[in-house]
């Protein structure tokens, strides 16, 4: 923890020294950008912005996480389902981004349904292929041990299954939060009328470097604490009866 | 002393197992073993290494239907199996196991098969700050905490230093005696077959035939060296 903020600490300082050299135009100094975040939290302009991204990336996660493991376990557990939906897999995993929200507008309509989906079928071939990873790996011995003694579905499910999928769950989380929020800002610049996504757009039009960094670094420090405060811990206490390495 | 006939006995008759193996072949693994196990009683199957007794033992537990034959179980009959590895859930301390596997087992029952089995101080603990010999005795204590009606012991002592083994063959004797359970034991040991069992079946090498069966008269009772060994003559002829 200290070495995260330390390492964070030295980033700063790089950036102020940087910007006393560059136009500040260009390069803001970390205090300006502090300025423009105060004023933009006084008007109340990005605390909204704030929240209307961070609802998308809510939904999108959670709808490509929920359909992408479902789907991930499926083709995992079974070969069948497997060659079915390998090929479409592949190619939505290299479909570029673009492609896929350009596409959802234009089918769905310039809407917020358009817009969640878009940014969770860009995120769910990457929960698919990380789940069925984790489905492979299951061990038939448990499996086997949990049929002899009669355990339940749910039971097999909460004591046999769910703690071999819980590090695939993590990767998949930690990965997907970065890759849905990059996507969503994306979509607010092409699509929708609020959001940091738009806001940047704007920022972009009038050049304005200052008032751009005062919506992406917010945001990065809220992704910054949910991976921190959710992600990290629950990863400890999935892995804790793992032997530490000494 | 013969077993009462309140129950249907374990009727077993695999007329050929075979399975495809990593290379892509086909092996027989199983070739005409049939016997049958009257309520109450423990068999002891010995044979050698890969001969498909696990094979068996996994068609028994009722996990491999992919064979030909028969397996009829007393109905409604409750099994518990220690598998050749211990197989606890790595990721719940050694009471969660033991519970999860036999929810009806009291608090109290559990805490005695700890005891009996040396694992009292361990039952906070996860597998993997267990050696191998104190995971199979969870294992163990795992099959016995379920109250089974059939227990089926792979290799059960393989890794238990001979003081403990004894200990715990001792302990076995007497609960299937007392709980009138019955067993299937797969060992290559004759003393441990000697110790528990009703009847020792002697299979062949793989793929596996019932090469003869030796009953023992007065099963889990004190014998004199000289019927031990006279009995583990009679098994050794078997073996060829």
């Amino acid at each position: 923890m200290l070495a995260r903020l330390g390492s964070l600490l030295a980033l700063v300082l790089i950036w102020q020294v940087a910007a006393h050299f560059a136009n500040p135009r260009l390069l803001p100094a970390p205090l300006a950008v502090l300025d423009a975040i105060v004023a933009q939290t006084a008007s109340g302009d990005l605390p909204r912005a704030l929240g209307a991204t961070l609802a998308r990336v809510v939904a999108a996660f959670a709808l490509s996480m929920a359909a992408g493991s479902a789907l991930g376990y499926a083709m995992g557990r079974r070969a069948g389902v497997d060659r079915w939906l390998d090929a479409p897999i592949v190619v939505l995993l290299n479909l570029p981004a673009l492609v896929i929200i350009v596409l959802a507008y234009v089918w769905i309509g310039l809407n917020e349904a358009a817009a969640i989906v878009a940014v969770a079928l860009n995120k769910l071939p990457n929960a698919v292929v990380t789940l069925r990873e984790g489905a492979r790996t299951l061990d038939v011995g448990l499996d086997e041990m949990a049929a002899v003694f009669g355990f339940s579905p749910w039971k097999r499910w909460r004591h046999v299954v769910l703690p071999q999928l819980a590090p695939f769950f993590a990767a998949a989380t930690r990965s997907g939060l970065s890759l849905v929020w990059k996507i969503v800002l994306v979509v607010e610049l092409l699509g929708r009328p609020n959001g940091v996504g738009f806001e940047i757009g704007t920022a972009f039009q009038l050049f304005d470097v200052a008032t751009l960094l005062a919506y992406a670094l917010p945001f990065t420090a809220i992704m910054l604490a949910i991976e921190t405060l959710l992600v990290q811990p629950f990863e400890r206490h999935a892995a804790r009866w793992r032997p530490r390495p000494a | 002393m013969p077993p009462a006939g309140d129950r249907a006995p374990l009727e077993v008759d695999v007329v050929r197992k075979a399975a495809r193996t990593a290379g892509g072949q086909q092996a027989e693994i199983i070739e005409g073993l049939a016997f049958r196990l009257a309520w109450g009683e423990t068999a002891a199957l010995i044979g050698p290494s890969g001969c498909g007794k696990s094979t068996l033992m996994r068609i028994l537990a009722g996990l491999d239907r992919t064979f030909e034959g028969s397996v009829r179980r007393p109905p409604g009959v409750k099994i518990a199996m220690s598998f050749q590895e211990p197989r606890l859930l790595p990721w719940r301390s050694l009471e969660d196991n033991v519970r999860l596997a036999a929810p009806e087992s009291s608090a109290e029952e559990r805490a005695a098969l700890f005891a009996a089995l040396g694992l009292a101080e361990h039952r906070a603990h996860f597998p993997s700050e267990l050696s191998l010999g104190l995971a199979r005795r969870a294992s163990l204590a795992r099959a016995l905490a379920a109250k089974p009606g059939l227990l089926l012991l792979d290799e059960p002592f393989v890794s238990l230093d001979p003081p403990l083994a004894r200990a715990i063959r001792a302990d076995l004797a007497r609960l299937i005696d007392e709980k009138r359970l019955s067993a299937v034991l797969v060992t290559h040991d004759v003393d441990d077959a000697l110790d528990l069992a009703d009847v020792i079946y002697v299979l062949s090498a793989r793929p596996a035939r019932l090469l003869g069966e030796v009953r023992i008269d007065m099963p889990r009772a004190p014998m004199s060296p000289e019927r031990r060994a006279a009995l583990g003559a009679q098994v050794d002829r078997l073996r060829g």
